[in-house]
């Protein structure tokens, strides 16, 4: 955001005050300083996170946009670029990861894997997106994006974050600060905490339609 | 190196009579091992003929014929074509197999594997359990009859999208909207689950030590989620202050099924898939996944076709090694700025795969009998410009960068040592063998495509430790660079596909192995197709995996701190690690 | 002097400093090529091409979204449709609903519905419904490979960030011809002097 869009909060400056104060609103500096200094997780999975790699390295430089910090602790980070397949196995600790980040945050789905299972969908360790466990603010298609596909995804959150409000943002408001995610179990396939009654009710129809042949 | 003798010529049915016979199915080739003699036999092809090293080991599951092998690839390490052995068990649980690891140890995760995927239980493996999958996983997914929530034909391309076209998500097909299945009457409520105790009790049997002091050893988990493990790889390492007692490496985070949906899919189809296994050296793989196909097909590519897949093998050759030696310098505390200058070289090879192929990463580049297009305009004289002027300087750069750095050479220099025996004994590949001291390239020791017309050293070192890994990715990357030169400066004219293109490929029944040498190392391909659109069988030995079987042996006994260096030495893709 | 603690060191911070030095020794030379011939190092096309170059030096970034990468020819990302444009705006797809693109593609991301001649109820050569689901495509362009007619093509467009999962139709996937030969110029110049040499052979046989 350049200094004009930041310093036009919307109502008149009289004459003689413009150029002499900055005048805008909490949440336009609020939010344009949580824009430009969005820390991802260093959280890599598959392929995409090479590519995300390269847009943090020299020829793309993420530090152009304040996200070059990328933290290797989730307690210190705001987004979580989910960069690449997610399979069963990982997705309690993607999960875990995804509470143990503090409010505000944000999860990037980079990469066809990511946003709906990708090539690898059908897959019987795959988890169809990782959206049926954590929410998703921005979706990039593309196997893999291209760093410039993620800047791209980078700048939509960015635009995202500018419109969000102090005084609509969940985190401030009353009740639970965080949501907790219940965290899937491995079983003899993946159990989402969630579904269990749905579970169960399935496998008993599931055995009673076995003892009838 | 001498020429060995072809495999069917040795005289092995003669030393072991009636348990050892020649296979003789169409298109198949080796020994089948009656199953009580396996192990004096593999005893005897090592140290008589001297097959000494094991390069692959995986099941096939001969769903109609009722039967479940697992397929041997042995190969010397002077040189030659392999030896492949097998053996028949009943396709009726328990499928049971002796364990080769008291000869050849780098079978230990490869039996692992096959446990897995396929329940074959080894029996006599120390430590038989799943490396992939979780412990508590239902069924075994390679098996014929296994069957995930998603499925949906036995092979591609399925009919809802043509001609039926109905647009279904997968998870409108499952009851429970997912891609899971559970057993019938499982009851989520009651079950209890722990994939991670037999991990902990198999690291602590080492965890018995008498020191008559009252100490006690930690457990402590490094990964899956962690900034120095080269992606979601874990391993359990039990401490003894700072020591090592033992060190198991836990994988499987990124597990993609690659070979379940490998034999869904047609044989070309497998092409893009492949760029995802290593997907920092996509042309490689498909080089090997091409050379494959093409040895069951009976196809040679055309000169300028070879010339070109030979300069994109190298360059990728050397994207993945300056890639390699950048994040372990980083690993090593050099945090960064090496990471930066390798990436940068990487941008430019990149830039070249995107110019002829589409893609930077995923290149797609190889076809059975050619190549997809040919090198558009311009293209060549970047090659030229990047083999010739820019990369022998970039690299002399990287090399002063940090190569005489006494901090690196402190912590890198006699750290992590693989001695040359143990080396071959477990499998190990590529800059990891030859680093200690084995000039061991399948490049020369079995020629593939058209390595044998090109003037190249082997790179290798002697002290097999951090260092001399490191190391011989710069030697390694000058040979490439080498090699490039001299194609860039023959590659001649013609037509770059010896086949009309096709996308439903005839494929003769038969099996092959294909191995060519990845910047990883060996990467091989197992291949059984039974004359239909998909392959039977599709395995891939990946050297990353494979070479993990070193891991924990290297580490025992250094430092926590350096375990990090020494896997950034192995330089691992859990793409390939996992597949 | 050779065993001398911290040479290796410093010989490394030699190549740090270089690299700093070259930044503003190619801005130095840059500005003489500013003068001479008004070519910029920075927001340029030229300025872009030379950072892509073997002779690539000091700062080495490309300032998206400002200036972008050059696209290759061969550049491939998420499949499009292409229609011909008639004389009066009508359009034209050149799909004829084959199924080969949907038989190729290995994640099996493509649904082709067809049409049906609403008079005989036969099959005509026209998609009723296509459907490419992103998030599952692999933008390997096996598609656009062995399409016999030219009708679907990888595009250059990578600028696709949504905040929801993307499966496209047939309306959001077709692209006029103009659009596939301006991305394309090469390869569409091949396709249609083949397509045009197809026909001639065609019309000449009857």
């Amino acid at each position: 955001m350049d200094s004009k869009e930041l310093n036009s909060p919307g109502y008149d400056v009289p004459p003689e005050l413009q150029g002499q104060v900055a005048i805008t609103t909490l949440d336009r500096i609020y939010n344009w300083g949580r824009a430009a200094s969005v820390w991802p997780m260093m959280f890599g999975l598959a392929c995409c996170a090479i590519e995300m790699i390269c847009t943090a390295a020299s020829r793309f430089d993420t530090a152009r946009f304040g996200m070059e910090i990328m933290r290797p602790s989730p307690r210190q980070s705001d987004l979580m670029i989910v960069s690449g397949t997610v399979t069963k196995k990982m997705i309690p600790i993607i999960v875990r990861l995804y509470n143990q980040m503090p409010e505000p945050k944000y999860v990037l789905a980079m990469g066809a894997c990511a946003s709906g299972g990708g090539p690898f969908k059908e897959g019987y360790n795959v988890v169809p997106g990782v959206d049926r466990f954590i929410p998703v603010d921005v979706y990039i298609p593309g196997c893999p994006p291209t760093p410039q596909a993620l800047l791209n995804g980078l700048i939509k959150l960015q635009e995202k974050i500018k419109g969000q409000s102090i005084k609509g943002a969940r985190w401030y408001t009353k009740g639970p600060d965080e949501v907790e995610i219940p965290i899937p179990i491995l079983g003899p396939d993946l159990i989402d905490p969630r579904k269990i009654d749905q579970i169960k009710q399935i496998s008993k129809t599931a055995k009673k339609a076995e003892a009838q042949p | 190196m001498t020429t060995p003798a072809p495999t069917q010529t040795l005289d092995l049915a003669a030393r072991f009579p009636g348990s050892v016979t020649p296979d003789e199915r169409e298109g198949y080739d080796g020994w089948i091992v009656a199953k009580e003699k396996l192990i004096s036999f593999a005893q005897v092809v090592r140290d008589e003929f001297g097959y000494d090293y094991l390069s692959s080991l995986t099941g096939v599951d001969y769903l109609p014929e009722g039967k479940m092998e697992v397929v041997y690839h042995v190969y010397k390490t002077t040189g030659g074509p392999g030896l492949i052995f097998k053996v028949q068990v009943p396709r009726q649980d328990p499928i049971e197999v002796p364990s080769l690891m008291p000869v050849y140890p780098g079978a230990d995760l490869q039996e692992r594997e096959a446990w897995d995927l396929l329940g074959i239980k080894f029996i006599g493996h120390p430590d038989l359990r799943r490396v992939l999958m979780w412990e508590g996983f239902e069924g075994h997914p390679l098996r014929k009859d296994w069957q995930e929530a998603f499925f949906e034909e036995e092979a591609k391309p399925f009919k809802s999208r043509w001609p039926d076209g109905q647009f279904t998500m997968a998870e409108d097909r499952t009851p429970l909207g997912d891609n899971v299945a559970f057993p019938a009457g499982f009851d989520p409520k009651k079950a209890r689950f722990d994939p991670e105790t037999a991990l902990y009790e198999s690291l602590r049997q080492y965890d018995k030590e008498e020191t008559g002091l009252e100490t006690d050893h930690m457990l402590v988990n490094m990964g899956p989620h962690h900034p120095s493990t080269h992606g979601v790889f874990r391993m359990a390492v039990i401490l003894d202050g700072e020591t090592i007692v033992s060190l198991k490496p836990v994988m499987g985070y990124l597990h993609r099924n690659h070979e379940k949906i490998g034999e869904r899919n047609t044989f070309l189809m497998n092409m893009p898939y492949t760029d995802r296994l290593d997907y920092l050296s996509s042309m490689s793989n498909n080089f090997g996944y091409a050379l494959t196909v093409e040895k069951l097909m009976g196809v040679k590519p055309p000169e300028r076709a070879e010339y070109i897949r030979v300069i994109m093998a190298e360059l990728t050759r050397i994207a993945n090694h300056v890639w390699a030696i950048g994040f372990l310098l980083n690993d090593l505390g050099a945090y960064f700025t090496p990471m930066l200058y390798g990436v940068e070289e990487r941008e430019l090879i990149l830039d070249i795969f995107e110019a002829v192929s589409g893609s930077r990463m995923m290149c797609n580049y190889f076809r059975f009998g050619g190549v997809a297009r040919d090198l558009p305009e311009g293209t060549l004289e970047k090659i030229h410009g990047i083999a010739f002027d820019r990369l022998p300087r970039k690299i002399d750069e990287l090399e002063r960068l940090l190569a005489e750095n006494e901090i690196v050479r402190t912590r890198s220099i006699g750290q992590g040592v693989l001695s040359a025996e143990d080396a071959i004994r477990y499998s190990a590949a590529g800059p990891l063998l030859r680093a200690s001291g084995i000039p061991y390239d399948v490049r020369r020791a079995e020629p593939y495509g058209i390595y044998d017309r090109f003037e190249f050293d082997v790179a290798v070192r002697y002290n097999g430790d951090i260092y001399d890994r490191m190391m011989i990715r710069f030697d390694e990357v000058r040979q490439s660079i080498r090699i490039i030169q001299q194609a860039v400066k023959d590659l001649p004219g013609g037509p770059i596909t010896a086949m009309k293109p096709v996308y439903q490929v005839r494929v003769p029944a038969g099996e092959a192995y294909g191995r060519v040498e990845g910047p990883k190392g060996e990467l091989g391909y197992y291949v059984i197709s039974t004359g239909k659109s998909t392959p039977w069988r599709y395995h891939i030995r990946a050297p990353s995996f494979i070479n993990l079987t070193a891991f924990g042996p290297m580490c025992t006994g250094l430092k926590i701190a350096d375990v990090v260096g020494v896997l950034g030495s192995i330089d691992i893709v859990l793409g390939e690690v996992d597949r | 002097m050779d065993d001398m603690y911290g040479k290796g060191i410093l010989k490394g911070l030699g190549v740090t400093l270089k690299h700093f030095w070259e930044t503003y020794l190619d801005d130095a030379v840059w500005l003489v090529r500013r003068v001479t011939k008004g070519e910029r190092r920075y927001l340029s096309l030229e300025g872009v091409a030379h950072r892509s170059s073997k002779d690539a030096r000091g700062i080495f970034t490309v300032q998206y979204p400002e200036e972008k990468l050059l696209i290759p020819e061969e550049f491939r990302y998420i499949p499009f449709l292409v229609y011909d444009e008639g004389p009066n705006g009508e359009k034209t797809m050149r799909c004829t609903s084959c199924g080969i693109c949907s038989r190729v593609c290995p994640p099996q991301c493509i649904w082709i519905v067809r049409s049906a001649d609403p008079a005989t109820g036969r099959p005509i050569p026209d998609p009723f419904e296509f459907q490419i689901d992103a998030d599952v495509c692999m933008n390997c362009g096996l598609c656009a490979e062995y399409c016999p007619f030219d009708a679907i093509k990888m595009d250059h467009d990578y600028e696709m960030a949504s905040t929801s999962r993307t499966v496209f139709n047939k309306e959001q996937l077709a692209k006029p011809a103009s659009y596939y030969e301006a991305i394309r110029p090469i390869n569409a110049a091949q396709e249609n002097a083949a397509r045009a040499a197809k026909e001639a052979a065609r019309a000449a046989a009857e």
